[in-house]
């Protein structure tokens, strides 16, 4: 990559500031950001939630959410201070200049106008040309952006097109008044990795080709490797560290930085395989499915005493489908479940209430899994009053115990509610809440894909601790590999309801492998930067 | 297109559905009544045979599948039998009623619908500003007001002054513009009634929107305020602004009872409140038959607009 | 000029409302404590206005015969008396204290409409939210009857059930209890569907609770906000509608002392340029005003809480 700071000075955002009300009350969000972007360079906006990415990605539009305002600071943009121009000035910029790609692009196309309307919408109200032009530059940006059938796609509605070629149009349409500067943000975080490729690819492409700066806001350290001329570091509103995309994961300087970086290389040495031994749990030939349609076919796997089972596939391929027969939730048309080598019961209904107790589940969500409204004292005390009848004093203590265990101080969190806890402090409860059964399998669903890199680490080191402690097999359903090294001994991958693959982990991770497995694992980003322009030149050697 | 037309007569068929289960309700209430009916109207003192007799008159005598069906047949000929009060046929006393009543429910409503949802559009726009608080504030509170006492402020206020006749009158010589000047507070008392609830809806259906996604991505194309509002919020409103208006022009029909009554005016609303009181049993339920079929006519008309304002379902995948 | 001097005392009332739902909202706060007090100092002044002419209605109701100066159905004087000392808004049609009346029917209609709303709310909900638990047959057949039910304006079909089953209170309160309860039916059960679907219901579910404990721990709980402030729009519903009926003639019945019949009774005195009548008719809609802006409030806060 040529060195871009060479170049002119495109924008520059100097001591910002941004409050966000609460109650009433105005607490800062950014706390004093500097940020420079030279033409034509692309910046990596990176932190965990909450960071203060999106806010300040949108301030250097010179825009704030409702509830939002920034009161401190200059921005300057090619020479026109955002701050002090008046909000027709700024309506002025806003899609002609500078443009925004949002991250679920099927909740930002208005769902009442087609593709193409909304594409030539910014140009033709901007006056950068007429209708007809719009449209014919339409196509010809939906071509290069190698959507499908680039002549008609614009005249579908929004739900009448794939998620990642919404992503795409939605580039397309930043593009339209060839702005000087788009703000990306996390514009493939809700896509599938096979997806997600496609995407970046067509991304990186378009923006070289028109020479346009860029501010690329994710939380996923790979992508931006791949995406960025300059990295900065953000945490809680203000920034770490900012330096180029090489050095920056070569050697980074701060702490904070590093120990992202080492999240990533979390590993942990699979469990010896298990043959002769009663599985825990044994999923046989369960095929099952909602109305007509069969969502699994013919899905099977033991998970044993001891031993973590990663199920893995991308949205839809039945991962959730296969916990719901399990608990019950779903009776399959055929196959069925072993629990200690006695079979279950299709429908948790009919389940003995010790056999409701031996199974457990942890949810993705903590906060639609724990009732708002409800204490920790209830929310975990709760199965251990149920299942084990105990009360008063031993209930009390077994509450403290489990909160020691989750590593949350008893007499602190006890009589918290949900709402006075952060993301990773729910989850923990969630934990907790399956281990007050003391049950021998605990169904792990995505329970890290909504937290950040280091406290999903903590929750992963957790679940590994009370596994050996408690002997506990655990079923884990993810889309994410670097979670299935870090925790797995055995992968199932799953696609279109299907098992396409299951082994130990240490032979999945190595060649030869199942087309889709092969295909799945290739698509995930690695920490290199030139692994986005390895890939597709593999990809397309592989072609010809 | 062949999943709207399926959905569209599925709607349709449901709601004939609806009426037909109504018709029976509407019947049936009556055998609901402990005791013998003609007894019941007659009094205690009655001869055993003048009972017979009104029987007989009544029908009564008949099995009530029998009644009913006789009943439901003559009803779609327009044919709803005699009152107990002044043995005349029920259609001649409803037909002109019929179409005042009609009259002062579009009246109102041609005032009430544009006016509200300029109202609501505005508020949505300049939320939060003193207009809109304002109009929220007074909107509640018309709201919260009995239909007789907007009616009678009215009357207080606009008719004492002799501006406006408090008693709304009509008959056969009562031209387009006397019928019109006539009615006003009776329509005007309506129009306050139902506007308010409009507007808020309208307002409501907009602003919930304006969180959306979308809608943000609008204002960062640089869209103005207005063009927001306009182009992107509100084809996405339409829906729920639907229902809203048939709910309110549903609304009018009941609103319309209370109305009549403060300014006796000739409508259907009138003759059901002085049959109720003579327990005049075949004339209520005669109306009350055609106001609910109006009211699921009305909601019927609303869902199926409502549906075919739906991009996702016009534009199948 | 006779406009302006109206306009003028509106002004002034609306000011005089606002100076005591602000004071009353202050007083209130610093004798309460925790949330409650944190609520009300944020609380917009229209709903401490609100809160305010809720609890004089509560206290004019309770206390009615020591307030009054006569008793409810004496017979005072000639008819349509003007205001004056012994007879503070004069009389009505019959010659009975026009303000004892006014008194009295603060404890007859408010509370004939407490009592309906109440039973209207009892069954509407708990029918609701076992809907909604439940599921399948039971929610269809329930749903169904309430659809058919609800597709009959609810004023006609009082109407058309009064006729039939005469105007007796009680009868006036099971008819409209029913009615309405069809429209909390609905809500509650929309309300519950939304819960129903999260996954710590699945949680519990799964953890083998019986339904009892499913709907009184799990989901009540956090139907609770909406479903308080339902009751406030249910009561200005019920409320409204048994004035309109019994303005109609067919509610409460006389001699009982009664906001809706008293205008329709003294409504005469209207064309004449006497306000009396509208006496009654304001304090309907002074307490509707007031229960509609304090639900007003607790729905903009349980909407704000969300985000």
């Amino acid at each position: 990559m040529a060195d871009k700071t060479q170049k002119p000075v495109l924008l520059t955002m100097k001591d910002i500031r941004i409050e966000g009300r609460s109650d009433e009350t105005w607490s800062e969000i950014i706390k004093g950001v500097d940020l420079t972007l030279h033409k034509g360079e692309v910046l990596g906006l990176i932190g965990e939630s909450g960071a203060g990415k999106s806010t300040l990605g949108l301030a250097a539009m010179g825009f704030t959410r409702d509830g939002c305002r920034i009161s401190g600071g200059t921005i300057d943009f090619d020479g026109i201070d955002l701050r002090s121009a008046s909000e027709s000035q700024r309506r002025g910029l806003r899609g002609k200049r500078i443009a925004y790609v949002a991250q679920s692009a099927a909740a930002s196309f208005n769902p009442a106008h087609r593709l193409i309307d909304q594409y030539s919408e910014a140009p033709v109200q901007h006056g950068v040309m007429g209708r007809a032009e719009a449209e014919r530059d339409a196509v010809e940006l939906y071509r290069r952006m190698q959507l499908p059938n680039p002549g008609d796609i614009g005249f579908r509605y929004p739900h009448q097109v794939s998620g990642g070629q919404l992503q795409r149009a939605m580039t397309a349409m930043a593009m339209a008044c060839r702005p000087d500067l788009i703000i990306f943000d996390e514009p493939t975080t809700a896509l599938d990795v096979t997806t997600q490729i496609e995407v970046l690819a067509a991304i990186r492409d378009i923006v070289a080709q028109f020479d346009t700066a860029a501010i690329y806001i994710t939380h996923d350290l790979a992508v931006v490797a791949q995406m960025a001329d300059r990295i900065k570091v953000l945490l809680r509103g203000v920034e770490v560290e900012e330096a180029d995309t090489r050095t920056m994961l070569s050697s980074p300087k701060e702490d904070y930085t590093k120990s992202l970086w080492a999240v990533r290389s979390l590993a942990r040495p699979a469990q010896p395989a298990v043959r002769d031994a009663v599985p825990v749990v044994s999923v046989q030939g369960v095929t099952a499915g909602y109305g007509s349609t069969d969502v699994l076919k013919n899905v099977g796997f033991d998970i044993h005493k001891r031993r973590t089972v990663a199920v893995v596939g991308e949205s839809g391929s039945g991962k959730s489908t296969t916990a719901r027969v399990i608990t019950g939730l779903l009776p399959p048309r055929q196959g069925r479940v072993l629990f200690d080598g006695q079979p279950l019961p299709a429908d948790y209904r009919q389940r003995t209430r010790d056999q409701l107790r031996q199974a457990q589940m942890i949810y993705q969500m903590a906060d639609t899994a724990l009732n708002p409204k409800l204490r920790l004292r209830e929310l975990i005390g709760r199965p251990a009053q149920m299942y084990l009848g105990l009360r008063g004093k031993a209930l009390e203590t077994r509450i403290k115990d489990l909160l020691t265990l989750i590593e949350l101080e008893p007499a602190k969190y006890i009589d918290r509610l949900p709402s006075e806890l952060s993301g990773g402090q729910k989850q923990r409860i969630g934990i907790a809440r399956a281990l007050a059964a003391e049950p021998k399998f605990i169904i792990c669903d995505e329970v890290t894909s909504a937290l950040d890199q280091l406290v999903a680490e903590g929750i992963l080191k957790l679940l590994d601790r009370l596994q050996s402690e408690f002997d506990l097999a655990y079923m884990f359903i993810t889309h994410d590999l670097a979670t299935v090294k870090a925790i797995a001994d055995e992968v199932v991958v799953m696609q279109n309801g299907r098992v396409v693959e299951q082994g130990e982990k240490d032979e999945m991770f190595h060649p030869p492998h199942d087309p889709y497995t092969e295909l799945l694992l290739s698509s995930v980003p690695e920490m290199d930067p030139d692994w986005l322009t390895r890939l597709l030149e593999e990809r397309a050697a592989k072609k010809a | 297109m062949s999943i709207i037309w399926s959905m569209i007569s599925k709607r349709l068929a449901l709601g004939l559905l609806t009426l037909f289960v109504i018709s029976i309700i509407i019947f049936g209430a009556t055998e609901l009544l402990p005791g013998d009916l003609a007894k019941n109207i007659l009094g205690q003192s009655a001869t055993p045979e003048t009972v017979a007799a009104f029987r007989k008159e009544l029908g009564l005598d008949l099995p009530a599948h029998t009644r009913y069906i006789n009943w439901l047949l003559g009803a779609l000929h327009g044919d709803f039998g005699t009152s107990l009060a002044n043995k005349r046929p029920i259609a001649d006393l409803i037909a002109t009623r019929l179409s005042n009543t009609l009259f002062l429910a579009l009246y109102a409503a041609a005032i009430a619908i544009p006016l509200s949802l300029t109202l609501g559009i505005l508020a949505a726009l300049y939320r939060n500003s003193i207009f809109d608080r304002a109009a929220n504030a007074m909107a509640l509170t018309s709201i919260s007001f009995p239909e007789f006492f907007v009616a009678y402020i009215l009357i207080f206020v606009l008719a004492q002054s002799g501006w406006f006749p408090s008693m709304a009158r009509m008959d056969a010589s009562t031209t387009f513009t006397e019928a019109l000047y006539r009615t006003f507070l009776p329509a005007l008392t309506l129009t306050l009634v139902v506007t308010a609830h409009m507007m808020r809806m309208t307002r409501a259906a907009l602003i919930n929107l304006l969180a959306s996604p979308y809608i943000e991505m609008a204002r960062l194309k640089g869209m103005s305020p207005a063009r927001v509002i306009l182009k992107h919020a509100l084809p996405n409103a339409l829906a729920p602004i639907i229902t809203v208006v048939a709910l309110n022009l549903a609304y009018l029909i009941t609103g319309v009872v209370v109305v009549e009554a403060v300014f006796v005016y000739p409508g259907l609303g009138q003759l059901m409140v002085d049959s109720v009181s003579k327990r005049d049993f075949p004339v209520v339920q005669a109306v009350a038959l055609i106001f609910a079929a109006a009211y699921v006519l009305l909601n019927l008309t609303a869902d199926v607009l409502s549906t075919l304002s739906n991009p996702r379902l016009i534009h199948r995948k | 000029m006779s406009f302006l001097i109206a306009l003028f005392w509106i002004a002034v009332a609306i000011a005089g409302a606002l100076t005591a739902g602000w004071l009353f909202l202050k007083i209130a706060a610093s004798v309460t404590r925790g949330g409650t007090a944190r609520a009300l100092r944020s609380a917009p002044v229209t709903a401490g206005f609100g809160m305010l002419v809720i609890l004089l209605y509560i206290l004019v109701a309770l206390l009615a015969p020591v307030i009054a100066p006569y008793a409810e159905r004496e017979v005072v004087g000639a008819q349509f008396l003007p205001w004056d000392s012994t007879h503070l808004l004069g009389t009505d049609n019959l010659g009975r204290d026009m303000f004892t009346r006014l008194v009295y029917g603060a404890r007859n209609t408010v509370g004939i409409a407490f009592l309906t709303t109440a039973l209207a709310f009892s069954i509407g909900s708990i029918l609701g939210l076992l809907a909604a638990t439940v599921g399948g047959w039971m929610d269809q057949v329930l749903s169904r009857i309430v659809d058919i039910l609800m597709a009959i304006p609810s004023l006609i079909f009082s109407l058309l059930l009064l006729t039939i089953f005469g105007t007796s209170v009680v009868t006036l309160i099971l008819v409209i209890a029913t009615i309405d309860s069809t429209r909390v039916f609905r809500l509650a059960r929309s309300v519950a569907l939304n819960i129903v679907v999260m996954d710590y219901i699945e949680a519990a579910k799964l953890r083998g609770e019986g339904l009892w404990r499913l709907i009184t721990r799990e989901i009540l709980p956090n139907a609770l906000a909406p479903l308080v402030a339902e009751f406030g729009l249910r009561f200005c519903f019920v409320f409204l509608m048994i004035s309109a009926l019994s303005f109609l003639g067919v509610g409460i019945q006389p001699p009982t002392a009664d906001w809706g019949s008293m205008v329709k009774d003294n409504a005469a005195l209207i064309t004449f340029g006497d306000v009396t009548p509208l006496l009654p008719a304001g304090a309907i809609a002074l307490l509707t005003v007031a229960v509609n802006f304090v639900v007003d409030w607790m729905l903009h806060r349980a909407s704000g809480l969300k985000e």
